[in-house]
């Protein structure tokens, strides 16, 4: 990272808790409709429990619709915050310090949507505690731990616990810098309490550093699993074509990661916009992220490619059957193709260019398409493979998504933005502690003829460093 | 006797190094003072006490935890359920995996926070000797130690040069 902005600890504490001790003008108005859209998915859905699932699309024999298509959706983008912030983490990569906190945070909005639509589609989403729990003892009936029902939320549930007691703890320091700053009596209470009395001793800092360390390398691994636990939903059914297949772990964590990352480098380009984080989000930074993203989305093309290719290797009829189908008749074929243009074709060449790397409104706008892309990547693995899974002529079906369904969807786009303001109102989107540590730790050094920054690295163990005191 | 906590601020590590120095000369154990700071310095930078933890325990305890819970949980429920299938035994090995990993690397990472909290010292309750300053970048060197020695230990901490007034706290 070459590009640098040098503040004091001062002016980092004014700028990045401004927006929190303080209202910016556009803050409520943007709540208020954000919270308009939420109430209405609500809404929709109190009609839906008191009508029945009969209100939405979803008839024999496609079974799965809006709902499960979405699901997938919002587990992949929250795969972007530990993916951003835990590889970097490890790595100690300079260029995380401004962006893991949103990228964790988006992660924990993004599970809590994806949570929110099997909740919905299964119409009385408080049985699902039967499913998952073994309370039921006088009737003796008790959760079929065989099933992906059973597994879907022990891998979600224990990456949104992670995820959450991870951000927490990486809130901790800042919580406590909220606490000293903060004027008025009650939220400094309120923030006291929640920093737990944490002061910047030297132990505290040293477990701080390791908890990021050590948190990642736990959460990792979990990470890996919920997309491949999701993808075995479909993968382990039998006798549904373009279901059944192998790739599908790899193949589902590998497109998580890229509709992930291409969301993190969105909300990079929206903070800047929104929150004039522009002496830390620099050029360089969406550099970093669009060269990365460029791996990723190649690395997916592959796996996209290779699936296609092992599905039609066997060339056995109802597969191809398939494949035809999707890429072929209204309204699959246009939107297969929408697809491809939108997550591949036009963003890879794009961030082949320096100059559109760098820019914000060209990473946003690439992002945005990407996004677009990878949820009709969804939709179309979720829908066509229904419509014949029945080899019986009479029993094919199509789908069209209902107006409750539309709603509720557009619900979880809301609650994820409207949960990413309210966390902003109240904790910094930006890790404050860190920034400082990056500031403090950077220093210009003359090369030759050159003044370049360099970076002291961080979390050395004590034994690295002199310890003439102790000899 | 009473503990009470004494606060020097510093604005250059050196002289929060300094005062370090001082404190050890003046007869402080390594036990009796401390270092805040606004954000995490490289061990060792003002010579202080490398300290000591047991974190690396408490995920290892909570995976075991988790791992056992999720055990009873997979087993219990399929035995307390028969349900035959394709004629495979009841207890389906390969479905529990999912299962016992998620739950065992779920019990590591809430150990690990239980860890982390209590391996800070946190929650505490008393802020003793604290400045607001600390968190804009100014370096704090904390003394808690009996009331009757608080005099030699901001004669310690006023030698390496204080920026302002000793801040007094009680513990």
């Amino acid at each position: 990272m070459l590009e640098h902005t040098q503040l004091t600890d001062k002016e980092l504490n004014d700028e990045l808790l401004r927006d929190i001790l303080t209202m910016p003008k556009w803050w409520l108005p943007a709540v208020l409709f954000l919270a308009t859209i939420v109430i209405t998915g609500y809404s929709a859905f109190g009609y839906m429990v008191f009508n029945g699932l009969g209100v939405t699309g979803l008839n024999r024999p496609v079974f799965w619709g809006f709902f499960i298509a979405n699901f997938v959706f919002w587990i992949g983008i929250s795969h972007a915050g530990i993916m951003i912030s835990a590889i970097l983490r490890l790595t100690q990569a300079e260029w995380r310090r401004p962006i893991t906190r949103a990228a964790e945070v988006m992660t924990l909005f993004s599970l809590a949507a994806a949570l929110h639509t099997p909740l919905f589609h299964v119409g009385r989403p408080w049985r699902v505690f039967y499913w998952i729990f073994p309370y039921d003892f006088s009737r003796g009936i008790w959760p079929n731990v065989k099933s992906p029902f059973v597994w879907d939320p022990s891998a979600v549930g224990t990456y949104l616990i992670a995820s959450t007691l991870f951000v927490i703890v990486c809130l901790i320091p800042d919580l406590a810098i909220l606490r000293d700053r903060a004027k008025n009596k009650i939220t400094k209470f309120i923030y006291a309490q929640l920093c737990l009395g944490f002061r910047g001793t030297t132990r505290q800092w040293k477990l701080q550093i390791i908890a990021g360390i050590l948190l990642s390398a736990l959460v990792l691994p979990i990470f890996v699993s919920v997309h491949t636990v999701v993808s075995w939903d479909f993968a382990v059914l039998i006798g549904t074509e373009g279901w059944r297949s192998t790739i599908f772990g790899p193949y589902f964590i590998i497109g998580a990661v890229h509709s992930g990352v291409s969301a993190v480098a969105m909300l990079m380009a929206l903070s800047v916009w929104i929150y004039g984080l522009q002496n830390y989000i620099k050029p360089d930074h969406f550099d970093a992220i669009a060269r990365l993203l460029i791996v990723v989305a190649t690395t997916w093309f592959f796996f996209f490619f290779l699936e296609w290719v092992w599905a039609m290797f066997t060339l056995e009829s109802p597969e191809i059957a398939l494949r035809e189908l999707q890429v072929g008749p209204w309204p699959w074929g246009p939107l297969f193709g929408i697809f491809v243009i939108t997550s591949f074709v036009i963003p890879v060449p794009l961030w082949m260019f320096r100059r559109f790397r760098r820019n914000a409104a060209i990473m946003f706008f690439t992002t945005i398409l990407v996004n677009i892309g990878m949820w009709l990547e969804r939709f179309l693995i979720v829908i066509p493979s229904l419509m014949r899974r029945s080899h019986l002529t009479f029993d094919w079906g199509s789908y069209s998504p209902s107006l409750i369904e539309i709603l509720i969807v557009l619900e979880t786009f809301a609650f994820v933005a409207l949960g990413m303001l309210l966390f902003a109102k109240a904790f910094p989107l930006v890790p404050v502690f860190d920034m400082k540590e990056g500031m403090r730790n950077r220093h210009l050094i003359k090369v030759g003829r050159r003044i370049i920054p360099a970076t002291i690295r961080e979390g050395l163990p004590h034994h690295y460093y002199n310890k003439e005191h102790h000899k | 006797m009473a503990k009470r906590s004494v606060l020097g601020l510093y604005i250059e590590e050196d002289s929060a190094a300094d005062a370090l120095d001082h404190l050890r000369d003046a007869g402080f154990q390594d036990h009796e003072y401390e270092i805040l700071t606004g954000t995490p310095y490289p061990e060792g930078t003002f010579g202080e006490a490398e300290p000591q933890h047991h974190l690396y325990r408490w995920p290892i305890f909570g995976a075991l935890t988790g791992f056992t819970i999720s055990l009873f949980y997979t087993s219990i429920t399929q035995a307390a359920y028969p349900i035959l299938t394709g004629g495979k035994p009841v207890l389906a090995i390969p479905a529990m995996m999912v299962i016992l990993y998620e739950l065992t690397m779920l019990g590591a990472v809430i150990f690990t926070i239980i860890g982390i909290i209590f391996e800070s010292r946190l929650p505490r309750f008393f802020m003793g000797a604290y400045s607001e300053k600390i968190t804009e970048g100014y370096i704090g060197v904390t003394v808690t130690t009996e009331e009757d020695r608080t005099d030699k230990a901001e004669e310690a901490l006023k030698k390496a040069g204080i920026d302002g007034e000793i801040i007094r706290g009680w513990e």
